[in-house]
């Protein structure tokens, strides 16, 4: 679980939030609501999350309740029975 | 079909000829005919009109996209009133400057907007409240259903002009202060017809409607249906983002006609599964607002082959006003952008130099417009209006601020921007606006926003920030600080903190030695050191 916390954690931090300190993305740290995670960024994270985790993401499964954490989206990612290869 | 000279005459036309026909598709499938369109339009208009709404008055519009914003628009036109379309679920500050510049009488609004309705004297209120906050009811508030009961409008026709202002369009300001684009009912039907004459609509034709409605781009969506009894299908916000949900819908709609910018289709491209389904009835798809990259438009052709595929050119302020059709298929060897095309049949082109001489075939310029379709100018900005416009043998010829050249036969291809305004995802941003807001912050002493090429994203937003203390806000916390004033399309997509911001030797921002420090790479690791992640 935690292994995906971190990953999922710099994949955020690399593209959507280039230069920030690592520390300051907290499992808790709103996303959606704060705009960090907008309609674009989400798609690409949702791309991303596809293809590092073998899972299918449907459009609706892509709302805020999912995607507001880091913490969250592990949960989910856990919850489709998400693996790394 | 009698002279138009008011976009409502296209409704009314069209709901005596096609009474039954279908008009309008809510996102959940519930149609009005054209004859349910024009009454309820009308029934709009009596209330205005009786609640004081005057010729040229201004009526907000805060709604997401159904039949019934539809019904709105056209009612407020009916009543020889001007609407004003802002993005109903945008940050409440920009919504309100943008409502009190213009000075709404009434204002149109979602229930789950309470923070709205008091920029108006006149509120309508729609749908249902949001789940937390109290009920609205206050003097001078009213519920939809109530105003759909109100006797319809019996106004006089005649004393309709086609220069009366039809709605006013917000873009981004660079004082940080949205300008509203007046428009006129000749501004918008001079286009409507120019787009009958090339796309040749019938009444069996089934339009998107993707942009909202404070976007230009909505205007071919909801006028050129109407004019020709076809229908529009209307897309919100949520849907309209999701590449997988949207192609489901174009195909289950059987749409005919697709209008967005290019970031959508890319999108659909990319991850619509658009090989899964049958989207034959697709005949055209058109395109405007923004560069389509070659490599994503030919994907997208090569998944639907069969349609006509135009690129539109228009800033707001002028309407559509060249084209080109693009051959398809997309040669495999092709990486040049295609060329914006030749002036439509409603404008005129020319191309300046900066000290307003012509310049030579193939020789870059700025691009001007004239014609029917341009506007009147800003609200209540005289200076930046008369400033807009040059004359030249007795004609307002709009300086659209774009370098364009000729390529050939082919007509104008598009260079760039003489200015600080940007494009992303069809918005037009200026980084003025995103500045302003930067130094909202109160932990922020200087700034200045930048635009990066990217080869994704197209263009990215850095803002480059000076703190005023030894505390630096995160970046965690500017990125929400934007959200919370700014559209997201506004937001920058990288923050960086300097030291200072580089000056010109006159002290001001040098933005050209900015954005040769944030495309510096590290020469060990290929990544700008101010873009790197830190983990201390």
């Amino acid at each position: 679980m935690g292994s995906v916390n971190e990953d999922i954690r710099q994949y955020i931090l690399s593209e959507f939030l280039p230069g920030e300190t690592a520390s300051n993305v907290q499992d808790d740290t709103p996303l959606r609501t704060s705009g960090i995670l907008d309609s674009m960024a989400t798609l690409r994270l949702v791309g991303y999350i596809e293809e590092r985790y073998g899972i299918e993401v449907e459009a609706h499964e892509a709302s805020v309740d999912n995607f507001e954490t880091v913490g969250a989206i592990a949960s989910f990612v856990a919850g489709k029975g998400g693996a790394t290869s | 079909m009698g002279t138009t000279v008011h976009l409502c005459d296209y409704l009314e036309a069209s709901a005596a000829r096609f009474p039954a026909r279908v008009a309008a598709v809510d996102p959940d499938g519930a149609a009005l005919t054209y004859r349910e369109l024009d009454q309820r339009a009308s029934r709009v208009a009596g209330f205005l009109v009786e609640r004081g709404v005057a010729p040229g008055d201004r009526v907000g519009l805060a709604l997401p996209k159904t039949t019934a914003a539809l019904a709105a628009v056209f009612g407020i036109l009916k009543a020889r009133a001007a609407y004003v379309p802002v993005d109903w679920s945008g940050p409440a500050e920009r919504v309100r400057s943008i409502l009190t510049d213009c000075q709404v009488r009434a204002l149109i609004v979602d229930r789950r907007r309470p923070d709205l309705p008091d920029c108006a004297e006149t509120v309508i209120l729609l749908g249902s409240q949001a789940g937390n906050s109290p009920p609205l009811s206050a003097a001078g508030h009213f519920d939809w259903e109530s105003v759909l009961q109100h006797e319809p409008f019996e106004g006089n026709i005649a004393s309709r002009h086609p220069d009366d202002l039809a709605y006013i369009l917000y873009t981004s300001g660079s004082t940080g202060i949205p300008k509203g684009v007046m428009l006129t009912h000749r501004n918008a039907t001079s286009y409507v017809d120019w787009c009958s004459e090339v796309f040749h609509p019938v009444e069996e034709d089934r339009f998107s409607s993707h942009a909202p409605f404070h976007f230009d781009l909505s205007i071919l969506d909801l006028y050129v249906p109407v004019k020709h009894g076809a229908s529009v299908h209307l897309i919100p916000d949520e849907l309209g983002k999701n590449p997988k949900d949207l192609a489901r819908f174009i195909a289950s709609r059987q749409l005919t006609v697709w209008y967005s910018t290019p970031s959508i289709l890319g999108l659909l491209g990319d991850f619509g599964d658009l090989a899964r389904s049958d989207y034959s009835n697709l005949r055209l798809v058109l395109f405007a607002g923004e560069v389509f990259p070659v490599k994503q438009l030919r994907r997208l052709v090569s998944l639907w082959p069969s349609p006509a595929y135009y690129n539109l050119y228009g800033p707001t302020e002028t309407n559509v006003c060249t084209f080109a059709r693009i051959p398809t298929p997309v040669p495999e060897d092709r990486s040049d952008p295609y060329p914006i095309g030749w002036p439509c049949s409603h404008c005129a082109a020319m191309l300046l130099d900066s000290e307003g001489q012509s310049v030579d075939a193939g020789q870059e310029g700025l691009l001007y417009i004239s014609g029917p379709s341009v506007f009147s100018g800003y609200w209540g900005r005289p200076n930046e209006s008369a400033a807009a416009f040059l004359d030249r043998g007795g004609t307002r010829w709009y300086n659209t601020g774009d370098v364009v050249k000729q390529a050939g036969s082919d007509g104008f291809l598009y260079v760039g921007r003489r200015d600080r305004m940007i494009k992303r995802r069809g918005y037009r941003i200026e980084l003025g606006e995103v500045e302003s807001c930067l130094y909202r912050h109160p932990a922020i002493m200087a700034a200045a926003a930048v635009a990066l090429p990217h080869a994704e994203a197209g263009v990215r937003i850095a803002g480059c920030l000076v703190a005023s203390g030894v505390n630096r806000p995160s970046i965690v916390e500017m990125k929400a600080f934007c959200n919370r004033h700014l559209p997201a399309y506004m937001n920058p997509d990288i923050f960086v903190f300097l030291e200072s911001l580089p000056r010109t030797s006159t002290n001001k921002v040098d933005y050209q030695a900015l954005i040769r420090q944030l495309q510096q790479p590290r020469p060990s690791t290929g990544m700008n050191p101010l873009l790197e992640v830190s983990h201390t």
